[in-house]
């Protein structure tokens, strides 16, 4: 029985270091490569040792499939291909491809250069690593060898995140990454074809979440921002440098060039400015508002967001800037925070989810006296606080920070929730599903409704390392000559219909790796054979005094008048013939009056009843 | 009607044909002679496509099809008689043939056909002739025998047109008959539909598509449909091609629109519910489905269930929301508690959405069957159509249930803040048309608000509009309503109007609580004398709109005015009399008593007074001409008066005056005894006689174009009048004029006009007794015989002795009005640019009661050297703020050479008129179908009326620099 077997190596039942395996006709393939954010051990990297205890993974996979850029699916990418050694294919789609690499570096640079860690991929490592990449395109269908084909789909998500279908003969599987079903201000939603696969492997962030519209929480971010201003005060919002901090520029940039405003807003540099190139580039992998108008133009040419300096902080007025890192543990986020804490007029805004730990975490667990932990950040030994805090509207004491200013929490996440996995799986109709990047508990409830809600579909959340093994039906297609197609066609009406099968005659030639079904004329002439007669004869004894001829004649006449509507015939060479069935008499050596009759038939007629008892008359 | 038509048609149609058998037509032997010489397919292709791009006459049709199957039998390449099959369908539609001969011609070819693309375009040729030929019966069972035989057909090309023929031409009240002279087989015994059914579940996609359509079109001729079908019809929503799930949906729409109220099984349950609600949750799945075209043709069809339950329709709009097993309530409804808990503005706490109480993991149904969150998730699509269309259908579900309406106001108020204008735009206008039902809550009011703010005009036009119409709960809201209106005031003071008299309505609608803030608007206290305001200032001017409207159904608040306020009430209503409305102020008894008399009874009143004028004037022919005379100009004063001081009338007292004024000048000239003397020495006379003709013209055009809600007898008057002015023109011509030639041809010209006169007003023609008209009819035979001298004889006398028609009045006449709001004309500041290149000049105008702008209405500019450009605004200029009503920004462009001094040049608006479509305008449509016929002598006339006062501009241009 042919099978499919998937194996999570990372985010089985777990968020981050998303990777899996998956076995599909004969062919390996790995599905993301990432890391786990919460590790700095060598838990933070997928085991590859699963696959093979020593050596290079080359000869064990046919192929690496990177669905979007983020760490958790792509962190450990160079780790795997250059310190493991694999040196096939990786497909990824091109703005992945563009992206990725200086997500790698950032994150390189961050554990190397500051953590000082050894034993890390290096630069050239990643250099090399991307060589080996080949690009996607939306709905292209890729050869990886003969067989294995895959094709990406749009997943929402982030720049060119893609949902893969994963194809061998007629079994398939789709991994869908992390994917969103509503549109946001920059990208589409998740979009898949009725391609019915044997397995959807899905993510389930949000699977016990069913969210409220988009729209009211854009809303209230813009007001609150608006609001901000107008009474003179500054708004941070503390960003990642890729994915949402789009997304809320474009939508304070289409707020602000609605609404005429003219307060400035302010970008953090680095990063995000050689993103936001990207996104420019990008243009056919965002959503229909921006992809129409970048003729007139390009929306990610931001007309109010100016690049921002360290200076402009004490800037007097309103103004908006979004800064690194999303968090507000370090750099020019925290740095920009604790100048404007004091002043109740400002605003903080934190768009995202924040670590345990952080001063964004104390922040939104509503925390109003940033003890040495803030200051901690700043300057690991404890010193009188620096000549440049001590800003009118900021009051230190005992190095603490009174933060006046106020925090606002945002929630913009860009994973298909609840509904939107059930409508993904609508949509894709397959035959299993299979849950993974999310946790356990939830995953379990979102099984459940999948199974009660879709009869037929069978759901798996397997945990790592534990392999599910899925029986597959393959179609295998056989080729039919068209001039048996046409003569069986023509016995009985002209349309095939699916509800009626039919038998037909046939000859299924297997040669090589294909099968065809030809007429059996045609099939002894390729094989070139000859063609065989198969007889059945038995010998009957009759007691008769009379000579052969007249045995044979009595015979003849007996039959003629018995089987009435049947062509019997009495041939001058001694025999009868009864349709296609052959009579002979003969006397026996021994017993003159015993003669043998013998009949010959062909391997169609079953004659059964045509001689039977037919007593002679005496 | 129609019918009648074509019935007459034929014996008509079929003669010519006869006579061209013999004659064979040059045409069909160009092509005999072409087709012969073709030596290949190629060449025979070639031929036949250069012959398809020349249009055939309808007497040689026949002749053609003649040679086009003789081609075609003996054709072999089956491209050239794939050409020939369309061919045959293309000239079966020449207007004038009838194609039942060739019926038979067609039909045979198609049983020896073996090409199934021939074959295919064979059976759309006859789909042609059959929708040619409506009323055959015979001809369309022979059709549908056709159709029946080829359905089996292999090819999808040939199934397809089979069941299109089905759907056009199968018959609508009864099963087809048993026993029909071609098919025969099992098939024909079975009815149209169930034929049609059987292959909804063909294996092509196109196929299946092709019965659905066809099945739609029965319905769409007036059969009913079978609800066994519904069935099908529901499985076939999730077929794998989207257009069979698109014209799925439709049909599903139109059987729960057909059996509403029948009711049919839940599946996997007991229960069972009305077919319209099954039906409308089926649509509403499909507002998720893969494909946008079929979710705008989902959300589209979910506006016109109106009769789906309450309970069903509500629940479009939840979605039940968690947040790890958790319900959450949706930021709509803690919006709603925070605001009955006395607490405005919210997010101030970090996780007040944090979700509350457990949710039961069995309760909860992912996907559900019903309604759930259709439109949540409509509204929320990645394409604006889909978005569009979704806010489309929320509009006709909310206009029909009060309670919805309430409940999708959350929602189109989100849309406010939609990153497409056009889906923005579309809501404010939902809310606008929903807004009867509706008040809105403080919160909401805020976020309505703040779209003030918007950069774009027709936004902030479209809010202020919405505003109009818009009730509100508290004085609260009244407060941030002005608050923000002036807001937008002081950051766009182009809106002046709009916001002024957006804050009229507001007034008028909340009197109640407008009253207590007055004080506070007004900034008076009740000790300290403040500053007087600036009477100029917008603001302030905004302030007092809103206080004296509520102030008119509010007595009392009179009481709280300062002495400044009333000063300026009286110089506002003088100066803004649209904006500020008649106050009953205290010390002013009596400027308001006669005001306060009654509103309704004084256009009561008006309205006799016009009538009794008009009866009045009817007696004229009875006077002798002097007292006839002044009498005419007395009423033409008094109506010109009345129309001043009603506005409800004015159209119809202009209407009437203009009328008078032509009948008056009419008049004058006829009663003029000294023009009659048949000499050429009274040139100045002649002058006089003429230049009134030539301004009785003018204003007939004016009568008839001008002026809308006119009924053909109007009409017919407003001809009438130009005819008696062309007769004097003619006679005055034959006086001025030596020779015969010009009189003889406008002399025929005029007969003509008589003719048509007759021809378009047929129906009218009793109301003209003892007319201008009627005499000339009468004496018609002889007229159209006897000489110009003769004529222009009769003319004279008929015109002299002659009364004219009593007008009868419709109901309402409007007339076009139109001003310029921009620019004003009073900017001393020349516009200066380089001659020779072009400046913009921005035009604002309010149109009203004007038909069909977009092709009408054009902009004049007048240079001072008397160059002067007519502008054709673009189609898109134009916005229709309310009924009867357009708003015209464009802009025009200038040019000019060079000019020493600034200089003024006119803007003014233009109504183009052309006498040709005045008849298509026209409220009847029963002449309009009898002159379908081409009158080619009919000449049209073109022109156009000024429609603004004109406004002057300072311009200019400069030379320019080397």
């Amino acid at each position: 029985m042919p099978e499919i077997k998937v194996t999570p190596l990372g985010a089985g039942q777990d968020v981050g270091r998303s990777c899996i395996l998956v076995s599909i006709g004969g062919k390996n393939i790995m599905l993301d490569c990432g890391m786990h954010m919460g590790y700095n051990d060598d838990r933070r990297f997928p085991d590859f040792s699963y696959i093979t205890q020593n050596g290079r993974l080359t000869e064990f996979l046919d192929c690496v499939i990177i669905s979007h850029f983020h760490l958790d699916h792509c962190g450990a990418l160079p780790y795997m291909s250059e310190m493991v050694g694999y040196d096939g294919p990786i497909y990824m789609t091109h703005p992945t491809k563009a992206i990725c690499p200086i997500l790698l570096e950032d994150f390189r640079k961050i554990t190397v250069d500051k953590k000082g860690e050894t034993n890390f991929f290096t630069s050239q490592m990643i250099k090399d690593c991307m060589k080996k990449v080949v690009p996607l395109n939306l709905h292209q269908t890729v050869q990886v060898d003969d067989e294995l084909e895959i094709k990406a789909y749009y997943a929402g998500h982030v720049l060119g995140a893609a949902m893969v279908q994963i194809k061998v003969g007629s079994e398939s599987v789709v991994y869908t990454g992390d994917y969103n079903m509503t549109p946001d201000r920059h990208l589409g939603a998740a979009w898949i074809d009725k391609c019915r696969p044997d397995i959807l492997i899905s993510e389930s962030t949000y699977a016990t979440t069913i969210r409220d519209s988009k729209r009211c929480r854009e809303r209230d971010f813009l007001k609150k921002v608006h609001e901000t201003v107008e009474r003179g005060g500054k708004v941070l919002i503390p960003v990642f440098a890729l994915g949402r901090a789009q997304e809320l520029c474009i939508l304070l940039e289409t707020f602000w060039e609605r609404m005429n405003l003219k307060a400035p807003i302010y970008f953090s540099t680095g990063l995000t400015e050689k993103a936001n190139h990207y996104y420019k580039l990008f243009i056919t992998w965002t959503n229909q508002k921006i992809r129409k108008t970048f003729v007139q133009r390009n929306m990610f040419e931001f007309k109010h967001i100016k690049a921002f300096d360290r200076s402009y902080a004490d800037n007097p007025g309103p103004m908006v800037v979004f800064a690194t890192p999303g968090m507000l543990h370090a750099g020019q986020s925290l740095q920009i925070f604790k100048k404007w804490a004091g002043n109740e007029k400002n605003m903080v805004i934190m768009p995202g989810y924040c670590v345990q730990g952080t001063v964004g975490h104390k922040l939104l667990s509503g925390q109003k006296n940033m003890l040495d932990c803030f200051l901690f950040i700043l300057c690991p030994t404890p010193i009188a606080p620096p000549a440049g805090l001590s800003m009118p509207g900021i009051s230190f004491s005992k190095y603490s920070l009174e933060v006046k200013l106020q925090v606002e929490y945002m929630s913009f996440s860009a994973h298909a929730d609840a509904k939107g996995i059930m409508q993904l799986i609508r949509m894709a109709e397959p035959r299993n599903v299979m849950l993974v990047h999310g946790e356990a508990k939830k995953m379990e409830f979102l099984k459940d409704k999948i199974e009660q809600e879709f009869t037929g579909i069978s759901c798996f959340m397997p945990a790592n390392g534990e392999t599910t093994t899925i029986p597959t039906n393959p179609s295998v297609p056989v080729d039919i000559s068209l001039n048996l197609l046409k003569r069986e066609a023509a016995f009985g009406g002209p349309l095939p219909d699916p509800k009626k099968p039919r038998t037909m005659h046939g000859t299924l030639i297997m040669k090589d790796s294909s099968l065809r079904l030809v007429s059996p004329e045609q099939a002894l002439k390729e094989l070139d054979l000859n063609e065989h007669q198969l007889r059945f004869t038995c010998r009957v004894q009759l007691q008769d005094p009379y000579s052969d001829t007249d045995t044979l004649s009595r015979v003849y006449n007996h039959l003629k008048s018995v089987l009435k509507g049947y062509t019997v015939q009495h041939l001058p060479d001694g025999t009868v013939m009864v349709e296609s069935i052959v009579l002979k008499v003969s006397s026996s050596a021994e017993d003159p009056n015993t003669k043998v009759v013998l009949l010959s038939w062909s391997y169609q007629v079953t004659p059964g009843c045509t001689i039977q008892g037919s007593q002679l008359p005496h | 009607y129609t019918s009648h038509l074509r019935i007459e048609q034929h014996p008509h149609e079929e003669v010519p044909a006869k006579k061209l058998r013999l004659t064979k037509p040059s045409k069909s032997a160009a092509l005999h002679v072409d087709l012969c010489k073709a030596s290949s397919p190629t060449d025979a292709l070639q031929y036949l496509l250069q012959f398809a791009r020349k249009p055939v006459e309808a007497d040689s049709v026949e002749g053609v099809v003649r040679i086009l199957l003789e081609h075609y039998y003996k054709e072999t390449d089956s491209s050239v008689r794939l050409k020939i099959a369309s061919l045959l369908g293309l000239l079966s539609k020449t207007q004038g043939f009838t194609p039942d001969c060739i019926v038979d011609d067609v039909i045979n070819t198609l049983n020896s056909e073996r090409s199934h693309q021939v074959l295919a375009q064979l059976l759309d040729t006859l789909l042609v002739i059959g929708t040619q030929v409506p009323e055959s019966l015979n001809m369309r069972h022979r059709l549908i025998d056709v159709a029946c035989k080829h359905l089996t057909d292999t090819y999808f090309g040939v199934r397809n047109k089979c069941l299109q023929l089905f759907g056009c031409l199968g018959s609508v009240d009864k099963p087809l008959p048993r026993e029909s002279e071609g098919g025969g087989t099992g098939m024909a015994a079975k009815d149209v539909q169930s034929i049609i059914s059987d292959y909804f579940g063909d294996q092509d996609p196109r196929v299946r598509t092709a019965a659905i359509k066809a099945m739609l079109q029965l319905h769409e001729r007036g059969m009913k449909l079978q609800q066994i079908i519904y069935n099908q019809a529901c499985k076939l929503l999730s077929d794998d091609y989207e257009q069979v799930r698109s014209a799925a949906v439709q049909m599903v729409w139109v059987l729960s629109q057909l059996y509403p109220e029948s009711i049919v099984p839940i599946p996997s349950s007991n229960e069972k519910i009305r077919l319209v609600d099954d039906s409308f949750g089926k649509i509403c799945h499909m507002v998720s489905d893969g494909s946008w075209v079929v979710r705008v043709q989902a959300a589209k069809l979910l506006g016109s269930m109106q009769q789906v339950s309450p309970h069903f329709l509500e629940q479009t709009l939840d979605k039940k929301l968690m947040s790890d097993l958790r319900r959450k309530r949706t930021a709509h409804e803690r919006a709603k508690e925070l605001y009955s808990s006395g607490e405005f503005s919210s997010g101030r706490k970090w996780a007040d959405d944090a979700p509350k109480e457990k949710v039961d993991t069995t309760a909860v149904n992912l996907i559900d069957s019903g309604a759930c969150g259709a439109f949540v998730h409509g509204l929320e699509d990645e394409m604006y159509e889909v978005r569009i269309a979704a806010v489309e259908a929320l509009c006709a579900l909310a206009q029909s249930s009060p309670s919805f309406a309430e409940k999708c106001l959350d929602f189109l108020v989100d849309m406010f803040n939609d990153e497409i204008e056009e889906v923005r735009l579309q809501s404010i206008h939902v809310l606008r048309q929903i807004s009867t039902h509706i008040t809105l809550r403080e919160d909401q009011l805020d976020t309505v608000l703040a779209v003030l703010e918007d950069s774009s005009r027709d936004i902030r036009e479209a809010l202020h509009e919405l505003l109009c119409y818009t009730n509100v709960s508290t004085k609260e809201c009244i407060q941030l309503a002005l608050l923000e209106l002036l807001k937008n005031l002081t950051k766009y003071p182009t809106d002046r109007n709009s916001v002024w008299k957006c804050l009229k309505f507001l007034g008028s609608r909340h009197p109640t609580l407008v009253l207590p803030i007055v004080p506070e608007l007004l900034s008076t206290h009740p000790y300290f004398d403040t500053p007087e305001p600036d009477m100029d200032d917008p603001a302030y001017i905004a302030v007092l709109v809103l206080v004296f409207n509520a102030a008119k159904s509010c007595p009392t608040m009179t009481a709280l005015f300062s002495d400044h306020t009333f000063r300026h009430y009286a110089y506002l209503r003088d100066s803004l009399s649209h904006l500020v409305p008649p106050l009953r102020l205290p010390g002013r008894k009596l400027t308001s008593a006669p005001e306060a008399s009654g509103l309704a009874s004084s256009v009561e009143s008006a309205q006799n007074f016009l009538k009794e004028s008009l009866t009045r004037v009817c007696s004229v022919q009875q006077l002798d001409a002097p007292g006839a005379q002044s009498l005419l100009e007395f009423t033409i004063r008094d109506l010109q008066r009345l129309g001043e001081l009603q506005t409800e009338l004015a159209g119809t007292a202009d209407f009437c005056a203009t009328y008078l004024h032509c009948q008056l000048l009419l008049m004058k000239a006829l009663q003029d005894k000294l023009w009659s003397v048949a000499v050429p020495l009274y040139l100045k006379q002649n002058a006089m006689v003429s230049g009134a003709a030539a301004q009785v013209l003018e204003e007939t055009y004016k009568l008839e174009f001008l002026y809308s809600g006119l009924e053909s007898r109007q009409i017919a008057s407003i001809h009438h009048v130009r005819l008696q002015a062309k007769a004097l023109q003619l006679v005055l011509l034959a006086r001025t004029r030596r020779g015969v030639e010009p009189l003889l041809s406008a002399c025929e010209k005029f007969l003509h006009e008589v003719d048509a006169f007759q021809r378009l007003f047929v129906t009218e023609l009793p109301h003209f007794q003892d007319s201008f008209v009627d005499k000339l009819l009468d004496i018609m035979p002889r007229l159209a015989g006897s000489k110009p001298a003769d004529l222009v004889k009769i003319l004279q006398t008929t015109l002299r002795h002659s009364c004219f028609p009593q007008l009868k009045l419709p109901e309402q006449i409007r007339r076009a009005t139109a001003a310029i709001i921009e620019p004003t004309g009073e900017s001393d500041n020349p516009l200066r640019f380089t001659s020779g290149l072009v400046v913009a000049l921005d035009v604002d105008a309010t149109l009203e009661h004007v038909q069909d702008p977009q092709t009408t209405v054009k902009v004049q500019v007048l240079y001072p050297d008397g160059q002067s450009h007519v502008i054709q605004p673009k189609p898109a200029d134009f916005r229709k703020p309310g009924p009867g009503r357009h708003r015209l920004i464009t802009q025009v462009y200038l040019s000019h050479s060079a000019w020493t001094e600034p200089c003024q040049i006119d803007v003014k608006l233009l109504l183009a008129y052309s006498s040709s479509t005045s008849r298509s305008l026209g409220p009847r449509s029963a002449w309009n179908e009898s002159t379908e016929g081409p009158t080619p002598l009919e000449s049209t006339i073109e022109g156009t009326i000024p429609l603004s006062k004109p406004v002057k501009v300072f311009i200019m241009p400069k030379p320019a620099r080397r």
